[in-house]
């Protein structure tokens, strides 16, 4: 082999346990499959007969649309597992369910949960690839790499490298999992990371992360190659973290007004669901800058990868 | 071979192409080379037919990881280079080249890659060395050099520019690379 592969993982747990190679090795890999998607028969078969389970404890639209796109343009089988018609509405615990579900003979479970860890632990006692979907505040990986693989389109556009970059993460970064993977995947492959917020949602202790914090989105504006906004999470806010909906837009909303201000190729990125009017203006969505659409794109393609590098077949016998 | 052998080998199999009627006339033609050595090969022999006759043609990279069977059970996984065909290939005449005909399997999922983006003409093979030890069955239209070599030999070719400098080598004691199938 004159190439040196460097993915080796059954699982996609975190961001924070991988390598920046590894890193570079799923975004690498989601550049190749981008392709598929453009074909008219947009399908490949490099995992045909591995069945795929959608395991999600949290409502999704976008993510678990997008896991099963990209299995089945693997030639993967999905079977959607809702909650609320499972057996967990009668009490079954999350293991007894995956166990259940894996002793029907699956290749990977692909869980989203409301509690961070639920991914980690369930891969210690199946015998199948688990992958993170987004586990309570703590990660979203995917969700990190497609953002990762969306900066680095950019970058190439713009003749930088990721390293090069300034980002600004904005908004409720204390309940956010985007903003962890984010944060892991960014400092990881050397970019210069600055977390916005109000000081309920934005706490000065993500410092000890190796990033800077602001409480004052106005004063970064000129200087971030890229800003991610994140989505105000309601269902996650237990007190009452700001006075009113209004004041946040105010401070922490991202307008036609704030963006004049950035620099001419700022990037404008949203994990979505948008809140509209709220962390950021339809104009600014809707804008030139927004890559927001591409991001749900993108998002196919580095879940095909992940599924791909998990699951897949192993080394080849000729190079 | 060293450098000198495999450029007259491409000239040779240049000629032999330009020689083959069918791939001359009719049809619009589209090389298409098996990544990353095959991709190489088509270069250097479109620019040759180019050359010769001025004659336009396609000239294409396929990525065939997607689409392999020849599997060692080990958890390493190769990174895919995609593919890079940016023309249609309904109608066409496709040459397909690779750096070794070996087993068959690379070309057998190569032509299946190749179905997917549509319906060619037909389809021809070339390769740089045809070794011998097929499983599928599969042969090469055009071939540069015939080894007869034992099956556990393994045939190292170099292009440039992925490799320093262009080579053809067999190992023969080889166990070739770590996790290589036996």
């Amino acid at each position: 082999m004159t190439q040196t592969p460097t993915w080796t993982r059954p699982h996609l747990l975190t961001l924070e346990a991988l390598s920046s190679q590894e890193i570079m090795a799923v975004l690498d890999t989601a550049e190749a499959l981008k392709e598929v998607s453009t074909r008219s028969i947009k399908k490949v078969p490099a995992l045909r007969g591995k069945v795929v389970v959608n395991l999600f404890f949290e409502d999704s639209t976008r993510t678990r649309t997008s896991f099963r796109l990209a299995a089945q343009r693997m030639s993967a089988d999905v079977v959607d597992f809702s909650v609320s018609t499972s057996s967990v509405s009668k009490g079954e615990t999350l293991i007894d369910t995956a166990r259940s579900i894996v002793a029907m003979g699956v290749d990977a479970i692909i869980i989203r949960h409301r509690s961070s860890g639920a991914p980690e632990v369930l891969s210690r006692l199946v015998q199948c690839s688990v992958i993170n979907a987004g586990d309570g505040s703590h990660e979203h990986p995917t969700q990190g790499l497609l953002d990762l693989f969306t900066m680095r389109e950019a970058c190439r556009q713009r003749g930088k490298k990721i390293s090069d970059l300034h980002v600004a993460i904005v908004g409720d970064i204390a309940n956010s999992r985007v903003a962890r993977s984010n944060l892991w995947a960014l400092t990881k492959l050397g970019a210069k990371v600055t977390l916005v917020g109000p000081t309920t949602l934005c706490p000065s202790a993500f410092a000890e992360f190796g990033v800077q914090v602001t409480h004052d989105f106005d004063s970064i504006l000129g200087e971030v190659d890229v800003i991610n906004m994140l989505r105000v999470q309601f269902e996650r806010i237990t007190s009452a973290a700001f006075p009113s909906v209004r004041e946040y837009s105010r401070y922490f909303g991202l307008n036609d007004e704030r963006l004049k201000r950035c620099r001419a190729d700022v990037l404008v990125l949203h994990p979505g669901p948008m809140n509209r009017g709220l962390e950021i203006t339809s104009a600014v969505a809707d804008g030139e800058k927004s890559a927001i659409l591409r991001q749900v794109s993108n998002g196919l393609a580095v879940r095909m990868a992940v599924l791909y590098l998990c699951i897949g077949a192993g080394q080849f016998s000729e190079s | 071979m060293a450098a000198e052998d495999v450029a007259q080998t491409v000239r040779q199999i240049s000629q032999e192409i330009l020689a083959a009627g069918e791939l001359m006339s009719g049809a619009p033609l589209a090389l298409v080379g098996i990544r990353r050595r095959g991709e190489i090969l088509a270069q250097r022999i479109a620019a040759a037919i180019v050359a010769q006759t001025g004659r336009t043609l396609e000239v294409g990279a396929l990525d065939i990881t997607m689409y392999r069977d020849d599997v060692v059970g080990n958890r390493s996984i190769i990174i895919p280079m995609g593919t890079e065909m940016n023309f249609r290939i309904d109608n066409r005449a496709v040459l397909l080249l690779d750096d070794v005909l070996h087993t068959g399997r690379s070309v057998r999922a190569a032509l299946d890659a190749l179905m997917d983006f549509g319906r060619p003409r037909f389809i021809r093979l070339a390769v740089l060395v045809d070794r011998g030890g097929r499983e599928y069955p599969i042969s090469a239209d055009f071939v540069g050099r015939r080894l007869e070599i034992p099956d556990e030999s393994r045939v190292r070719v170099s292009l440039k520019p992925i490799d320093s400098d262009d080579a053809v080598v067999v190992d023969s004691a080889a166990p070739a690379a770590a996790g290589v199938r036996p």
